[in-house]
């Protein structure tokens, strides 16, 4: 193929040239630290409170272009990943804090990239300062200046909601100073965080209705484009994949544990629900100067968003995490579960007769009907 | 800069030693009252691509420039109806248009589709046919090329270039129409080229470079992304190859083109294709 033998030329010749990056003189004289990055659905050690004054956070990110598997079928499908994962990892700050990121995109990509973080001011969230084509980096900082839950995206001209469902999306967590509160002032802590990122994908199919597989990123385009415009995901997977967070990979906790879920849909809404359980303190659009709800049954993120949940878990047991859009949770995708260690509390749920055969003559819901009649 | 020159050498080099080049027997220059010649003479050509001296963002440097022979263009665009009978044949990506349009010029076609049609016509015709690369397309448009001049962002405060930028594209003359019109409906420059800087922008051979200005003024390839093409019209841009309708949205500001279109550069095989792509007489700029 002429495409990529030019490409590779261009690059072989480029690179007897040794670019020298110029590094802006560093004018904020605050302490750094360098924060090493991991892949959802975990995150990075970090403190809920802190009493440290505002810091220059660096993080890291290399944006990858590679063929993934998006199902128990073996769908292949060309993704584009910040630090090759669907989603990119989640990165906690500290308000007053500087968000400083190295956006890598190397060589062995085909496509330019940038980043805008909702989090961020100006710039489009910095997409208009971070235009890195394949072998080349850029350094933005910004400051957190507000707490919550936001997304981060890739934003190409011309091209912005295929690289975001193409895997290009993440979160920031900006936590207060003083850590998160509830409605009346008092501390709130978790044991565990998870992210789920949840992610629409929309892959082509053939005239026979198979799915189509394509060489690379770029050629997948057109079609991919054309299967967008219909609004219709073919897959709504968390973290990437079906059953990414189910079976072996299922998140954990155990009885008296509060978990944090920090959920983000960076292009369509969606309806997270914790079945057995449910949402004790609830930021639905993620930002904490607001206060949470408490004791939600089903949360709403918007596209485009994060939000975030606690809860305690009270019972021991399996626990599905879904997009409570039923038909997306169970034939598209959006299912997780946690695996919750503990002694069961009779007192909140006890099967008072297990199912047998409907005994005649004694009181019942069923009698009481015909009776009434 | 010189090092620039010999990159796109050697890309359009890559090009004519496809196989396709090599295995075609030499045959008569085909009478086409659409292909145009245009004797070599000096121009002024604005280097493509994104400049900066001491990290700062530079003007794109002006220079005198030269083909090393002279060039035979396409006087008009191809049209839909050409494209179709390569697609027809199997060797370009099937792309939908009105069949009433078959006289007008092809859009909707990427620079991989441009490309798979100049190997087409290579092999139907044994004579080698390429897309122009930018230094061609702005000698080959002459007065039609617009020359602008941005303002250029301070990082220090990149916002006032960025407004500035803004009014200046949302200011630009936009085409009446935006379907293909008739060949010809732009009009003719004094090359006797048709419909140049209309409402359909060309696909160019020409890579993305970003390029370090020197203290001697020469320019340094920092990087070279030839998965982004300069594509040329009634402005300069860069377009990813693969991009078929170069509609923007959302959040990225800025006027895209029209239409993306195409029109051939032809070559005798008795014409040194290195030599004939060495734009000479660089000056520092
Ligand atoms: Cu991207």
């Amino acid at each position: 193929m002429i495409t990529r033998r030019i490409a590779l030329l261009g690059v072989a010749v480029a690179a007897f040239v040794v670019a020298v990056p110029a590094l802006a003189a560093d004018d904020l004289n605050l302490p750094r630290q360098a924060v090493a990055l991991v892949a959802p659905p975990f995150v990075h050690p970090h403190e809920q409170a802190t009493k440290e004054a505002p810091k220059i956070i660096e993080f890291k990110l290399v944006i990858t272009e590679k063929e993934v598997v998006i199902d128990e079928a073996g769908t292949k499908f060309q993704a584009m990943t910040f630090n090759g994962s669907m989603p990119g990892p989640l990165m906690v700050v500290h308000e007053g804090d500087y968000v400083e990121v190295t956006l890598v995109n190397p060589e062995t990509n085909a496509m330019p990239h940038n980043i805008d973080f909702h989090a961020a001011t100006g710039a489009l969230g910095g997409g208009a300062l971070t235009h890195v084509n394949p072998g080349e980096q850029v350094v933005l900082r910004w400051k957190a200046t507000r707490t919550g839950t936001f997304i981060y995206h890739c934003a190409p001209e011309g091209m912005i909601p295929w690289h975001v469902v193409s895997g290009m999306h993440g979160t920031v967590m900006v936590l207060p100073r003083d850590g998160l509160k509830n409605r009346e002032g008092k501390a709130l802590r978790y044991d565990r965080l998870y992210y789920v990122g949840e992610n629409d994908l929309y892959v082509p199919k053939d005239e026979k209705g198979q799915y189509k597989s394509y060489e690379t990123v770029g050629e997948s385009f057109a079609d991919t484009t054309e299967v967008m415009r219909k609004l219709i995901p073919t897959h709504v997977v968390f973290n990437g994949k079906v059953g990414a967070l189910t079976g072996k990979n299922a998140m954990t906790s155990k009885v008296g544990e509060t978990v944090m879920i920090v959920h983000s849909q960076a292009n369509r809404d969606s309806r997270p629900h914790l079945i057995g359980g449910h949402g004790d303190y609830v930021w639905e659009t993620g930002k904490f100067v607001n206060p949470p709800e408490k004791d939600l049954e089903t949360w709403f993120i918007r596209g485009g968003s994060a939000g975030a949940a606690l809860y305690t878990f009270r019972q021991p047991g399996i626990y599905a995490y879904v997009n409570h859009n039923l038909i997306e949770a169970v034939e598209l995708g959006a299912t997780a579960h946690f695996k919750v260690e503990g002694k069961w509390n009779n007192d909140l749920m006890t099967q008072v007769q297990p199912p047998g055969p409907i005994l005649p003559g004694k009181s019942s819901a069923a009698d009481a009907v015909v009776k009434t009649r | 800069m010189l090092l620039a020159m010999k990159i796109k050498a050697a890309i359009t080099a890559a090009v004519l030693a496809s196989p396709i080049a090599l295995t075609v027997a030499p045959v008569a220059h085909p009478v086409d009252s659409a292909i145009t010649e245009i004797a070599a003479k000096p121009f002024q050509y604005r280097l493509a691509g994104d400049f900066s001296r001491d990290g700062k963002p530079a003007p794109a440097p002006l220079r005198e420039a030269l083909l090393a022979a002279s060039i035979k263009i396409m006087n008009r665009q191809v049209t839909a109806g050409e494209y179709a009978r390569c697609a027809d044949d199997g060797r370009c990506p099937k792309i939908p248009q009105a069949s009433a349009m078959a006289e007008r010029p092809m859009v909707g076609v990427s620079w991989r589709d441009a490309t798979a049609y100049a190997e087409w016509m290579t092999n139907k015709t044994g004579v080698l046919h390429r897309l122009p690369t930018d230094e061609e397309w702005v000698f080959a448009a002459g007065q039609k090329v617009r020359e602008e001049a941005l303002p250029l962002v301070d990082p220090v405060d990149p916002a006032q270039a960025w407004i500035a930028r803004y009014e200046a594209e949302a200011n630009r003359a936009r085409p009446g129409a935006l379907d293909p019109q008739p060949v010809g409906a732009f009009g003719r420059n004094e090359n006797g080229l048709l419909d140049v800087g209309g409402n359909i922008w060309e696909w160019t051979n020409s890579c993305f470079l970003r390029m370090t200005l020197e203290p001697t003024g020469a320019a340094r390839v920092t990087n070279t992304n030839c998965g982004v093409r300069v594509v040329q019209g009634a402005h300069r841009t860069y377009m990813t190859d693969f991009i078929r309708d170069p509609r923007t949205g959302g959040c990225a500001a800025g006027v895209p083109p029209a239409n993306l279109g195409f029109r051939l550069v032809v070559e005798d095989k008795n014409w040194p294709a290195l030599q004939r792509m060495i734009v000479a007489t660089f000056t520092p700029g």
